[in-house]
């Protein structure tokens, strides 16, 4: 069809539309033609006047899973600092009398009474002819729990001494809601504890790859010439190298006789050393286009030095795209530390760490016949989803004007 | 196109100097190396006679001289006590932990590292392809949440604990061999019929669990790229003109969004060779991640060095093979690389 004829159609409709006496019927659409000034006109939004950060939180409230990744996270980091007033046990005290034991439930009532939260007392035997242990679970003595008691002794936040626990067990009973591992240590104490170094190994990690990424990629960015080849070509190296094997030949290196917390520190290091690359291309391409604008220009004429620049004038407009990034980045570096010390080259015994424990649930024989072994993964997933859902939520959060 | 495959090639040569620089230094960075350990504890319990073979083996590879010096002899460029013998003269070294030439030790292995990342690279692709497109094509109906599910599973559990879920799931509802890579009964036979479809069998496992994660990347990145195509005006102006679905969607938007997919394999690779490397200790593979973290485990230098540079350059490889694969779908990235490099 030809343009021409187009446009002599759609001028001449509302001419003889609603005509009855035509030689043919056509329909013609009775609405007022939309007014072109008003199509021109700049949108108005109701919330023309929100500022960009009450936007923002709008904008992520209506993610849901990403609010509820948020809570959860923020639930856990918060609870951390508390663990060992939270969880029964200690995460090395062991309860010989119970190895491997199942999982035990609290009950309300005995016998259709209520007489608060209890336990019954579990006895376990060796069953030889399958090789394994059995227990039996006494129903007839209800053991009622005992709140803010004395238990295992240990350092609240590493600094004041205490045995006050929020839930001991009974005297004469014990209280594994998630039973206990091959050496009767409590399973749900030593995750809650495990916590502790697994949730923060990402968190070192993205601080190492952030002043890594950040440093390099904005001196990428700036300074342009020599430097931003070497870095570019540096970070494409590394970014086609395989993380793991390089983690595993770093971590290697850590001696093995160094105290638990300097092979933390050591871990996240390795783990944030290789992580760096992508975060310095990003800083790089936002400099080189922040560069370019005009307030930049405005502070170099005023005097100000390329480092005053790069602080107070080219980050504070990124920051926020770093924050994203990083929190898309911290479930590699969490599953990279469970990785390493599933293997036996990350964090090592004393210390408890999710992955540590699932060293455990190497044996495929101890899954099979007590599967409570392999619960770490649960948080593990969890965490690892939260901050999935937690950082796309805030990427689509930061940029509020940007569709819909 | 010729100059093209050449100009790649010319800049994998510095690339993988540089990589071998980097791996050499990691593999040094624990105190001490094998031999001296092994001569200390010679000392310690007194047995003089594996002293001299020891110290004799250390000069022999090198190991008295300077790091910068075995750097260069370990990569071929710099006389040894032999003369040149390096891995440019394909010389691989010698593995003290297994005791015999780390070309023995890792022999057969190399193949099958390389089949079973070929085999991970396939199934992210035949997976992820319809996969994504489904998803795309019916947005926010079953398929696309289904995808997405899948997806996050794939991306949230450790890989090597489903390996092992599915490696018991596997044996115990279908019957799937657990372990190793080819039936005992098969082990010194001659390749037949049954020999490979007993390794294929072996495959199937450790390609899911290797290539989940990276399926589900690339699931997202191929929805969201042809969502972005199926919005644009050209779409709207074929629906609009008749053309049937399928034309209207295999013509111009799946073309399009097929071109980010060939280039994603460049951040994918160095991911599945990862896990490949892990995935292979938990299920006991015979690929070279079980050699790798023996060899680590006991500072093996020429063992570890040699993996760990064969598994970049795997990765390397494929990359080039990724970009040639590109420039042959996208004239634009061919003449664009090429006048780069003219310049």
């Amino acid at each position: 069809m030809k343009k021409g004829g187009m446009k002599e159609g759609s001028m001449k409709a509302p001419v003889t539309g609603g005509g009855a006496g035509g030689s043919w019927e056509h329909y013609v659409d009775d609405r007022p033609y939309p007014d072109p000034a008003a199509a021109d006109a700049p949108a108005t939004r109701f919330d023309a006047h929100a500022s960009t950060g009450r936007l923002m939180l709008r904008r992520f409230l209506r993610h849901r899973l990403a609010v509820l990744g948020a809570l959860f996270l923020g639930l856990s980091y918060l609870s951390l600092p508390f663990v060992d007033f939270l969880a029964p046990y200690g995460a090395n005290e062991r309860d010989v009398e119970h190895l491997y034991a199942p999982p035990q439930g609290v009950h309300l009532f005995h016998e259709g009474q209520f007489i608060g939260p209890f336990v019954y007392p579990t006895t376990g035997r060796p069953d030889l002819k399958d090789y394994r242990w059995r227990y039996e679970t006494d129903t007839s003595r209800p053991m009622p729990l005992q709140f803010l008691c004395p238990g295992a002794p240990y350092r609240f936040l590493g600094l004041v001494e205490s045995r006050v626990r929020l839930v001991c067990p009974p005297p004469g009973a014990s209280l594994h809601l998630l039973g206990t591992d091959r050496l009767g240590r409590d399973m749900l104490s030593r995750l809650a504890i495990g916590a502790q170094l697994s949730l923060t190994v990402g968190l070192l990690g993205i601080a190492v790859s952030f002043a890594i990424g950040i440093t390099l990629g904005g001196m990428a960015g700036y300074f342009g010439g020599w430097i931003d080849a070497g870095v570019q070509r540096l970070s494409e190296i590394l970014k086609s190298l395989p993380e793991l094997p390089l983690w595993l030949a770093l971590s290697a290196a850590v001696p093995a006789q160094w105290s638990p917390v300097t092979v933390f520190l050591c871990i996240s290091v390795i783990l944030g050393l290789l992580d760096w690359p992508s975060l310095a291309r990003a800083v790089r391409s936002r400099f080189l286009a922040l560069r370019e604008e005009d307030f930049v220009m405005a502070a170099e004429l005023m005097g100000a030095s390329p480092a005053r620049i790069i602080r107070r004038h080219l980050l504070p407009n990124f920051a926020s795209h770093l924050l994203a990034s990083a929190t898309l980045s911290i479930p590699a570096m969490i599953l990279g530390e469970t990785a390493l010390s599933f293997l036996g080259l990350g964090l090592r015994p004393p210390a408890t760490s999710w992955g540590v424990m699932l060293n455990d649930a190497q044996n495929l024989m101890a899954v099979e016949t007590y599967p409570w072994v392999s619960l770490p993964m649960l948080p593990v997933i969890l965490v690892v989803l939260s901050f999935n859902f937690f950082g796309d939520g805030l990427r689509d959060a930061l940029d509020p004007y940007h569709g819909d | 196109m010729l100059r093209f495959i050449l100009h790649r090639l010319l800049v994998m040569v510095p690339t993988l100097f540089v990589v071998s620089m980097l791996i050499f230094i990691v593999i040094n960075l624990p105190p001490g190396d094998y031999l001296s350990n092994q001569i200390a504890e010679l000392r310690a319990t007194g047995q003089e006679a594996g002293l001299a073979k020891a110290e004799f083996l250390r000069h022999e590879y090198a190991l008295d001289r300077p790091l910068a010096e075995q750097y260069l002899i370990w990569i071929g460029v710099w006389p040894g006590p032999n003369g040149f013998h390096g891995l440019l003269q394909g010389d691989l070294g010698w593995s003290f932990e297994f005791n015999k030439p780390v070309a023995a030790v890792v022999g057969e292995t190399l193949w099958f590292t390389v089949i079973l990342n070929l085999a991970a690279v396939l199934f992210v692709y035949l997976v992820s392809f319809p996969l994504g497109a489904l998803a795309a094509i019916r947005a926010n109906s079953w398929v696309d949440y289904l995808a997405a599910a899948v997806g996050y599973i794939g991306l949230a559990t450790p890989n090597f604990l489903l390996a092992l879920i599915l490696l018991y799931y596997g044996q115990k509802w279908l019957g799937l061999p657990i372990g190793g890579l080819v039936d005992a009964t098969y082990e010194d036979q001659p390749l037949s019929w049954a020999k490979v479809g007993s390794v294929l069998e072996h495959l199937i496992i450790p390609t899911i669990v290797i290539g989940l994660s990276g399926t589900a990347a690339m699931v997202r990145r191929l929805r969201a790229n042809l969502l972005d195509e199926l919005g644009k005006p050209y779409v709207v102006t074929a629906k609009a003109k008749g053309v049937p679905p399928l034309r209207r969607l295999t013509r111009y938007p799946l073309r399009m969004a097929l071109n980010p997919f060939v280039s994603d394999i460049g951040s994918l690779l160095p991911s599945l060779v990862s896990g490949s490397v892990l995935i292979s200790v938990v299920l006991s593979l015979p690929t070279i991640g079980p050699a790798l973290l023996e060899a680590l485990r006991a500072q093996d230098i020429f063992l570890s060095g040699f993996i760990l540079m064969f598994i970049s350059l795997l990765v390397l490889v494929g990359m080039l093979v990724s970009d040639i694969a590109l420039a042959l779908l996208d004239p634009r990235i061919r003449l664009g690389k090429a006048r780069k490099a003219q310049s």
